[in-house]
């Protein structure tokens, strides 16, 4: 019986390196009833993606048998890992992903089946250690794909921290703070520091903060503009909040929003001209017999 | 034990924190700042808090207290030159300062302290000669 038990642990691995090139075929074919996409990867690749795994496959199950933790494994995740991590790019879905691994399932059951038809208790429990294998790859397959794909959404999120606040000088003395998109905790952290730290490098004394491109202002997001705006006044700066759309005042009104202490303007125009104002800019516009194009003059008080 | 000096200038007096703020100093500058704004009949404080990096909930609610008295004894208080980090940290600790007056350095606090003295003596001759 000892012989048997032995048998057992390789037999899986003299499958594999009898039948690999009959099982890397037939899965082939089995790719391409089920979820083949050509119009996202190459034959060829799958193709060279197939031999590798199965030569992988072997190497383990014949060092460590279908103990899939054992470090034997390792070579077998990192492949794992890429293919995982290259279809997420690639655009295919988790389900076509899995099915990579699982389409395997068939050509490798046909062949456990020929090798030990004589022995069906022995057949049994191969195709047992089998599933439970192949199952384990496949589930692994699925968790490093959504892996990479949450990796791909961080990194999105920090691009767009970083692109979603710049400080725009509009003139001598005044800054515009132009927001788009929601306001969280982590952003307002991010905004606020970058216009307080404009504020002081270039002397400004007013700043104008934009929230036409803010989709909603909710009471958390009110309360993030009253300490960016109180942060800037204790600085020694002002700060005008415009873009307050028609449906938005209401919803601050109705949420019993105090706003009272700030200057909110409907129009970033409006808050300009302000802020002009406050820094004891005139603007006149020039008269002129000869045309009747209007041209802008400044002129400081 | 060391000292925060106050510099008079004409009507004003002036005040540089240029040390680390701790309780028992902030409480000194208190009693000092008081009694030379009496002695002196000064119209406005300025206190730059410019190299001031670390403050907390003490240092500020001082800051409010010291503006707070200044105007019972009839002159302005402007804080001047706060950095970022403390205006976050004052923000976030929950002190708005509500009752201060600030501008970004030295040069605008002066404007402002002249600008709210003169305001002061307008509203007075206008008062009067009403």
């Amino acid at each position: 019986m000892a012989s048997i038990v032995n048998q057992k642990t390789s037999s899986l691995a003299s499958i594999l390196e009898q039948h690999g090139e009959e099982i890397r075929s037939e899965w082939m074919r089995e790719m391409s009833v089920s979820t083949r996409r050509s119009d996202l990867i190459k034959d060829s690749e799958v193709q060279a993606q197939c031999s590798r795994f199965i030569q992988l496959l072997t190497q383990a199950v014949s060092v460590a048998g279908v103990n899939f933790q054992s470090g034997a494994y390792d070579a077998m995740r990192d492949m794992l890992n890429d293919i995982s991590r290259s279809r997420a790019v690639q655009g295919f879905s988790p389900k076509e992903t899995a099915t990579f691994v699982f389409s395997m399932k068939r050509p490798f059951f046909t062949a456990i089946r020929e090798e030990l038809s004589k022995d069906a208790a022995a057949m049994a429990q191969e195709l047992w250690n089998a599933t439970e294998l192949l199952d384990s790859l496949g589930l692994y397959t699925i968790d490093a794909y959504l892996k990479s794909r949450e990796e791909v959404i961080r990194r999105q999120q920090e691009e767009m921290l970083e692109l979603s606040t710049p400080v725009v000088k509009l003139w001598d003395g005044i800054l515009a703070l132009p927001l788009i998109g929601t306001l969280d905790s982590a952003r307002t952290q991010v905004v606020m520091e970058s216009l307080l730290e404009s504020i002081v490098q270039t002397n400004s004394r007013v700043a104008i903060i934009d929230i036409t491109g803010v989709p909603t202002v909710d009471t958390v997001v009110a309360q993030h503009l009253l300490k960016t705006v109180t942060a800037a006044r204790l600085m020694g700066a002002d700060c005008i909040i415009s873009g307050v759309r028609p449906q938005i005042a209401q919803t601050i009104v109705h949420l019993g929003i105090n706003l009272l202490d700030v200057t909110t303007k409907a129009t970033m125009s409006d808050a300009f001209g302000l802020a002009l104002q406050k820094s004891g800019y005139t603007f006149i516009r020039r008269q002129s017999n000869k045309s009747n194009k209007g041209t802008m003059t400044g002129d400081e008080e | 034990m060391e000292k925060i000096p106050i510099l008079r200038m004409g009507e004003f007096l002036l005040v540089t924190i240029q040390v680390d703020m701790h309780d028992r100093l902030a409480l000194a500058l208190q009693d000092d700042l008081t009694s030379r704004i009496s002695e002196t009949g000064a119209r406005g404080v300025l206190i730059d808090i410019s190299s001031l990096d670390i403050v907390d909930s003490f240092i500020g609610r001082m800051l409010g207290n010291i503006a707070a008295m200044s105007r019972v004894l009839d002159a302005e208080t402007v804080v001047v030159g706060m950095r970022p980090a403390v205006a976050i940290t004052l923000v976030e600790l929950g002190m708005s300062l509500p009752g201060v007056r600030t501008a970004l350095n030295v040069d605008a606090g002066m404007e402002l302290l002249r600008a709210s003295v003169n305001g002061n003596k307008e509203t007075l001759y206008g008062s009067r000669f009403d």
